[in-house]
C-alpha cells in the first residue's frame, strides 16, 4: 500500500511536470509574439479579403445597414461585425487582448478616442500614413487630432461628441432674460433671477457630472480649459498647477459650496442628471447631444419637453471648452488585409455614410459640412451649438498610461469638490503624480 | 504507536507474503497511478499551473518604459521580489493598507451580521408552519440573484433621490466616500448571502433528531437552554463551514463595491479591485503580486479558522471516533500514513 502512495506521488510529479512544460512553452509563445508584432508602426496597408470591425454593442442598430452598404459593392471584400460588451470599459479589455494575443480576429477597431495614445505607443494599431485618407481635410480638425500619437495619425474619427449646455428657456424667458448664458458668471446671474420666480422654487441651478467616472474627468477637463487653462499642454508635459486650471477648479468647488450646483451632483453620471433636468429640477444642465432627444420627448416621460433649449458651454470670461467624444476607426497591427481595411474606413469617414449614419442614430458626424446641412439642422435643432462646441473642444490628455491619468484626475477633482482637500493643494499633487505617470 | 508495530514486526515473521503482496501493490498501484494521472493532468493545468504561472508573473514587469519613438519597450524584464516590495512602499503602501483594511473590515461585520440572520432565518425555515414554502423561498431569493444585479438594485434604491432616501426621509448621498458607503455594501452583502448560510444552517438543523429536543422538553429545559446547549452544539459542523466559505467569499469582495460605489473610492477599495486595477491597466506583473498576497491572506485567514475552530471541511469528523479529542486527530494522522494498519488503529482507538 505504501508504494500504491508512492506511484501516486510520482504520478503527481508527473503531472506537475507536465504542467511545468506547458508552461513554458506558453511564455516562450508568449514572448515570440511580442518580438513578432514589432511591424505595427509600419504603416505598410497591404492585402485585401474579408475583413472584421470589433464595435461596442450597437444600440443604435443602424451599424449592420451600414455595413450592408459596404459588403454590397464588395462581395470579395466583406466585413463582418464582431460586437463587444456595451461597456466601453470592457470593450477595450477585449481589444487589449486580442493585441496581446497577436489575434487577426479584429480587423477594424472602433475606439473610443481617449485610446488612442496608448494603443499606438503599444503598437497595438497601425499607423495611417495621411495620404492615405484623402478626405481627412474634410473632417473637423479636432475630432482628428484625437486620432493622432505624437503627430502621426493612427486612426480616422467617425462620429464625434460635444459638451452642450440645456438651459430652460420657458423660465429664461419669464425671467426676462432672451440669450443662453455665454459665461459661468452669466449663468449664475440668470439663475439667481430665475430662482426668485415662484415656479421655480427649490430648483438647482446647474450639474454637469461629478460622480468619480471619466465623466468627472470629462467635466473637469471642460472647467479647466474653460477657463484658460489645460491639464496637459501642448509638448505633452502636465501643465494643471496653473491660475487658469485653478480657476476652473474654483468655478466647480464654489458651485457646490453655495449651492448652485445641488450636493447631489456628486452622485451624477450622465443619466442621473439628464433626469434631474428632466424632472425640472435644475435650470441648466451639461450633457451630451443624446440628451436632447430624450427630453423633448413629448411622451409624458419628459417634464421639459418644448421647453429647453440648448446653447454650447459658457467659459470663464467668454464661450466655454467642450471634451471631446466619439470614436476613431484604427487597424489592429495584427490583422490581415490592411489595404481592405483602410478602403472600408474612408468608406465609413465619406460623407454620405456619416449622412446615412446621424440621419438614423443622431450620433454626431465628423464631416465639417454636415453640419450646416439644411435638412439635418431641422431634423437635429441642436447642431449648430453642437459644431460651435465641437470645433473649439480639446480632447481629454493624450497619454499613453490614460487609465492611471484619468484616475489621478478624478481623485483630484472629487477629493476638491468634496471639500477634502483645497482645490490648490488638490492641482499640486495631480501636478506631481501626472508627472510621475507621463514622464516615464 | 503501538499501532503501527505490527507492520515493522510482519515481514520478519513472514518473509515471502509481503514480497508477493509488494508485486500485487505495485501492479495495482501503476493502475491506480494511470488511472489518477488524467485527473492529476486537469489538476495541474486548472488549479497548479495558475498559480505557478501568476506566481512567475509577479516576478516580472512589461510595458513601463517608452523609447525614443513614444514606443513601450516590448518584453517582460525580471525585478524579483519588486512587485511585492512596491506595494508596502509610499503612497501605494497607503492604497494597499486602505484596501487591507477594507476588505478585513467588510469580511468581519459581514459575516457576523450574516451568520446572526442566517441563523434566525433557518429557525424560521425550520419551523412547521402554514405557509413555510412561501417563507422559505422568498428567503432564499436573494441568493439567487447575481451579486451584479443586485449591486444595481441596491444603487437604485440608494440614488441620491431612490427609495432609501425616501423611506428614511434624509438626503444621504450614499455612494460618497465615507460611513455611508460603507454601509451601503454591508447591507447589500448582509442581504444577498444571509440566506446561504440560512441554507446550510437549516440542512444542519435537519439533520438534529427530535428526540433530543423532547428529552430536553421533559428536562423542562428553556427555549434559551435548548438553543444554546442543543441546537448550536448540533448545528455547529455545517455552521463553521457555511461561515468558512463566507468568510473566502467575503475576502475576495469584488463585483459589490466594485458596481454599487463605484471603483477609486477609498472607503470600500478592496484588495481585489487593486489587483484588479493593475491588470486593466496592463501591469500583470504587480496585479499578480496583488493577486498573490491575497492568496496568502485568505489563506492564513482559512487555516487559523480550520485550527481555531475546528471547522470540518473535509468531513474528518466522520472518520474520527467520538470524544477522540486531540488523540483522535494525532491517530487519525497516523492512519494516513500507514493505510495497512487502518483497522487495527480504529480497533485500538476504540479501546483507549
Amino acid at each position: 500500500m505504501r508504494f500504491e502512495r508512492s506511484h501516486t506521488r510520482k504520478a503527481a510529479v508527473v503531472a506537475v511536470a507536465s504542467s511545468l512544460v506547458l508552461l513554458a512553452s506558453a511564455c516562450g509563445g508568449g514572448d515570440d509574439g511580442g518580438s513578432s508584432n514589432g511591424g505595427g508602426s509600419a504603416g505598410a496597408l497591404e492585402g485585401r479579403g474579408p475583413i472584421t470591425l470589433a464595435s461596442g454593442k450597437d444600440t443604435s442598430g443602424n451599424l449592420q445597414n451600414q455595413l450592408n452598404a459596404w459588403n454590397a459593392s464588395h462581395p470579395n471584400e466583406k466585413v463582418e461585425l464582431k460586437e463587444l460588451p456595451e461597456d466601453a470599459d470592457a470593450q477595450r479589455q477585449q481589444m487589449v487582448q486580442n493585441a496581446q494575443a497577436n489575434s487577426d480576429a479584429y480587423s477594424v477597431l472602433v475606439m473610443d478616442v481617449v485610446w488612442t495614445s496608448e494603443f499606438a505607443a503599444n503598437q497595438w494599431i497601425t499607423q495611417i500614413p495621411e495620404d492615405k485618407v484623402p478626405d481627412l481635410g474634410k473632417l473637423i480638425p479636432a475630432t482628428v487630432e484625437t486620432a493622432k500619437y505624437r503627430d502621426k495619425l493612427y486612426g480616422v474619427p467617425i462620429t464625434s461628441d460635444g459638451g452642450l449646455l440645456y438651459y430652460r428657456k420657458d423660465l429664461l424667458t419669464k425671467a426676462g432674460i432672451t440669450d443662453a448664458p455665454k459665461t459661468w458668471a452669466d449663468m449664475v446671474a440668470a439663475c439667481q433671477k430665475v430662482q426668485a420666480l415662484p415656479e421655480a422654487k427649490g430648483m438647482g441651478c446647474y450639474s454637469g457630472q461629478f460622480e468619480k467616472y471619466e465623466g468627472l474627468t470629462v467635466n473637469f477637463a471642460e472647467a479647466v480649459n474653460s477657463a484658460g487653462g489645460s491639464i496637459v499642454d501642448k509638448d505633452g508635459k502636465p501643465s494643471v498647477n496653473t491660475p487658469e486650471a485653478k480657476a476652473g477648479l474654483d468655478e466647480l468647488v464654489n458651485g457646490f459650496k453655495t449651492g448652485a450646483i445641488p450636493k447631489a451632483a456628486i452622485t451624477y453620471k450622465e443619466e442621473e442628471s439628464r433626469r434631474a433636468f428632466q424632472e425640472g429640477k435644475l435650470v441648466f444642465l451639461r450633457n451630451w447631444p443624446y440628451v436632447y432627444a430624450k427630453a423633448a420627448a413629448t411622451d409624458g416621460t419628459s417634464k421639459v419637453a418644448g421647453k429647453f433649449g440648448v446653447a454650447p458651454l459658457p467659459g470663464k470670461d467668454g464661450p466655454g471648452v467642450s471634451s471631446l467624444g466619439g470614436h476613431d476607426y484604427a487597424i489592429a497591427s495584427s490583422a490581415k488585409n490592411k489595404a481592405t481595411a483602410i478602403d472600408f474606413i474612408n468608406f465609413m469617414a465619406s460623407e454620405a455614410r456619416q449622412k446615412a449614419n446621424i440621419e438614423k442614430t443622431s450620433q454626431a458626424p465628423t464631416w465639417a459640412s454636415l453640419y450646416d446641412d439644411a435638412a439635418l439642422n431641422k431634423q437635429f435643432p441642436y447642431l449648430a451649438p453642437l459644431k460651435a462646441s465641437i470645433e473649439k473642444a480639446q480632447p481629454r490628455p493624450r497619454v499613453v498610461k490614460y487609465g492611471d491619468v484619468t484616475a489621478a484626475i478624478q481623485q483630484a477633482a472629487y477629493d476638491a469638490l468634496n471639500g477634502k482637500v483645497a482645490p490648490d493643494k488638490a492641482l499640486a499633487d495631480l501636478q506631481t503624480k501626472l508627472q510621475s505617470l507621463i514622464t516615464q | 504507536m503501538t499501532a503501527t508495530a505490527p507492520v515493522a514486526e510482519r515481514p520478519a515473521k513472514e518473509p515471502k507474503q509481503p514480497k508477493r503482496q509488494q508485486r500485487f501493490n505495485e501492479g495495482t498501484g501503476r493502475l491506480a497511478a494511470m488511472l489518477l494521472s488524467p485527473t492529476m493532468l486537469v489538476l495541474g493545468l486548472v488549479v497548479l499551473f495558475p498559480i505557478i504561472s501568476a506566481l512567475r508573473e509577479s516576478l516580472y514587469t512589461s510595458g513601463t518604459k517608452l523609447d525614443e519613438n513614444g514606443f513601450i519597450v516590448k518584453g517582460s524584464t525580471f525585478v524579483g521580489l519588486q512587485n511585492y516590495t512596491d506595494i508596502f512602499k509610499g503612497e501605494i503602501g497607503d492604497r494597499f493598507w486602505n484596501a487591507f483594511y477594507n476588505t478585513t473590515f467588510f469580511t468581519v461585520i459581514c459575516v457576523v451580521l450574516e451568520t446572526v440572520l442566517g441563523v434566525v432565518m433557518a429557525l424560521i425555515m425550520h419551523k412547521a408552519f402554514k405557509g413555510r414554502g412561501v417563507v422559505r423561498a422568498s428567503i432564499l431569493v436573494p441568493w439567487a440573484i447575481p451579486t451584479v444585479i443586485s449591486a444595481l438594485l441596491w444603487k437604485w434604491i440608494f440614488q441620491a433621490d431612490g427609495i432609501a432616501n425616501d423611506l428614511l426621509g434624509t438626503q444621504i448621498l450614499w455612494s460618497t466616500e465615507g460611513w455611508q458607503s460603507k454601509m451601503s455594501v454591508i447591507l447589500a452583502d448582509t442581504w444577498k448571502t444571509a440566506p446561504f448560510i440560512g441554507l446550510l444552517v437549516l440542512a444542519g438543523l435537519q439533520t438534529i433528531p427530535a428526540e433530543v429536543y423532547e428529552a430536553a422538553k421533559v428536562d423542562g429545559a428553556s427555549v434559551w437552554k435548548t438553543f444554546t446547549r442543543i441546537t448550536l452544539p448540533l448545528v455547529k459542523p455545517a455552521l463553521l463551514v457555511a461561515v468558512l466559505f463566507r468568510i473566502l467569499d467575503t475576502l475576495r469582495i469584488f463585483d459589490l463595491p466594485f458596481v454599487l460605489v463605484g471603483p477609486h473610492k477609498d472607503s470600500v477599495e478592496t484588495l481585489s479591485m487593486l489587483a484588479y486595477d493593475e491588470a486593466f491597466n496592463t501591469r500583470y506583473g504587480p496585479a499578480a503580486a496583488y493577486a498573490t498576497v491575497l492568496f496568502v491572506y485568505v489563506a492564513v485567514v482559512a487555516y487559523a479558522f480550520v485550527k481555531i475552530l475546528g471547522a470540518d471541511v473535509i468531513g474528518e469528523a466522520r472518520a474520527k471516533k467520538p470524544g477522540g479529542g486531540g488523540k483522535g486527530r494525532r491517530k487519525k494522522r497516523e492512519i494516513e500514513e500507514a493505510p495497512g494498519v487502518a483497522m487495527g488503529a480504529a480497533a485500538g482507538g476504540g479501546g483507549v
